[in-house]
């Protein structure tokens, strides 16, 4: 179930080929062997990485902003749609995806549900106090303008709130990727089974450890910026991040 | 059978192994919190007087920020992994990447508490012949309070949901069971899986309600912290750590 079957039955990666005086050595950092295994090892955790990240936030944006338009009409409804995200959030992902496995089995979906879920609680909240924040008089602009509610809500009250959803989406792929590294705990996949396999060494592999751990930082590093860059573009007029 | 029939017999199966294995459980449980609670008093003992004294001086919110941010794109996992290679297998590694995982939420929060206290505040306190320390102490520690406490609770509650994780690097605990399949089976990963997951939310509930009884209800209606300054829950930033 967990991942000492998963790795049988996965494709072998060979931790230790080359054997080079710095590998057996196991020194700090042998840039041969990143060199020799970025085409089998490190550049499909990566792209696997991005998959499970952006998966997870895609559906759990989808999700979030569906429950935020709602919560958003019915106001009494954001208290118990946080609470219960909250809730979710606290669960170990390790735990989760365990919990998961008798209902999706050992499965990609398995792991995507738990991202996803854990992508709720920094979603909703954001989306809703983003909505929530635009100022009444924008409001009654649009009123006066003759503007439908579906005209406003796509160009007056989504617009204001996109600085706040995108601080939102921020925390939730920066999050992401950090929690997709536990999936490698059940399924040979992502940045995680690397460090994973490098763990269950004699002595721990220290450069496998090391380039796959710096590729997640760098990963989610470069998210960040890119979605900063983003909200640059979409919305020039929030010059700070209002989270 | 149907699959429904599966599952409801595997999570049967699951609370028989609770049942009959509780003391271990129970062992594994307070190991867990031991490790939990060590990372989180180190953590509290390192970080929480900078964050005040910074928020004091109303210096250095980069470095509050860029905790939060660089607490937020560390993979748990990769923590683990590379003190791992630093301080070798057992409870200090642990502990340690662990303590790292709880400063985020503590730094930036003890942070923000102290440094937005409203200035009026801070002026009315000068005025009244306060200094330096009697100030701190008596009002803007006071004041910090709601915030300071949500730091810490949103620390302690990743801390324990993280912790199983630490198994694959020597920390015992519930993961312990969680990821040895071999020596306990589906039923006693799943069980152990309730388990963890029941610890935390378990924890989450009691430190929310804690976190409510030791703020003073007529702190809420402040004025410090109205409008724009609220005691926001740290949901953006600091809550979302990796487990």
């Amino acid at each position: 179930m967990i991942a000492a079957q998963a790795a049988a039955s996965g494709p072998v990666i060979p931790n230790f080929g080359g054997g080079s005086k710095c590998v057996v050595e196991n020194h700090a950092f042998c840039w041969g062997w990143v060199n020799a295994h970025w085409g089998d090892t490190l550049q499909p955790a990566l792209v696997q990485h991005v998959e499970l990240t952006g998966i997870a936030v895609g559906i759990g944006f989808a999700i979030a902003f569906s429950a935020a338009l709602v919560a958003y009409r019915r106001r009494w409804l954001s208290g118990p749609i946080e609470g219960f995200s909250a809730l979710l959030y606290t669960i170990p992902s390790l735990a989760l995806f365990q919990i998961l496995v008798p209902f999706t089995g050992i499965t990609t979906t398995t792991v995507e549900v738990a991202l996803v879920a854990y992508t709720l609680v920094m979603l909703f909240p954001n989306i809703v106090a983003g909505l929530n924040a635009v100022p009444a008089e924008a409001l009654d602009v649009a009123r006066a303008m003759g503007f439908t509610r579906r005209q406003t809500l796509l160009r007056v009250e989504l617009p204001l709130a996109l600085p706040a959803i995108v601080a939102g989406l921020r925390v939730a792929v920066v999050s992401t990727v950090s929690l997709a590294t536990i999936a490698a705990f059940l399924l040979p996949k992502g940045l995680g089974y690397p460090i994973f396999l490098a763990l269950k060494e004699p002595s721990p592999f220290r450069t496998e450890i090391y380039s796959a751990g710096a590729l997640a930082v760098a990963l989610a590093l470069t998210a960040d910026l890119l979605l900063v860059a983003t909200r640059r573009v979409l919305a020039p007029w929030a010059r700070r991040s209002p989270a | 059978m149907t699959s429904a029939a599966v599952n409801l017999h595997t999570f049967l199966d699951a609370f028989r192994f609770i049942g009959s294995n509780w003391s271990l459980l129970l062992d594994k449980a307070a190991q867990q919190l031991e490790l939990a609670g060590a990372a989180l008093g180190l953590a509290m003992v390192i970080v929480l007087p900078i964050g005040v004294v910074l928020g004091h001086l109303r210096r250095g919110s980069t470095l509050a920020i860029g905790a939060s941010i660089a607490g937020r794109a560390l993979p748990v996992l990769v923590l683990i992994a590379a003190f791992l290679t630093v301080f070798g297998i057992g409870f200090v590694n642990n502990m340690i990447a662990l303590a790292v995982l709880a400063s985020g939420p503590i730094l930036t929060n003890s942070y923000e508490g102290v440094a937005r206290v409203e200035a009026s505040v801070v002026d009315a306190a000068r005025a009244s012949g306060m200094t330096g320390a009697g100030m701190l102490r008596r009002v803007e520690l006071p004041l910090a309070l709601p915030l300071l406490a949500a730091g810490v609770r949103v620390a302690a509650v990743t801390v324990i949901a993280t912790a199983p994780i630490a198994a694959i690097a020597g920390g015992g605990g519930l993961g312990d069971i969680i990821v040895n399949q071999a020596s306990y089976g589906i039923d006693g990963v799943l069980g152990a899986s309730l388990c963890a997951m029941a610890l935390s939310v378990f924890a989450f509930v009691l430190l929310k309600t804690l976190e409510r009884a030791i703020t003073p209800p007529g702190l809420r209606r402040l004025a410090v912290f109205e409008k724009g300054n609220r005691p926001r829950e740290p949901v953006p930033s600091p809550r979302s750590e990796p487990r």
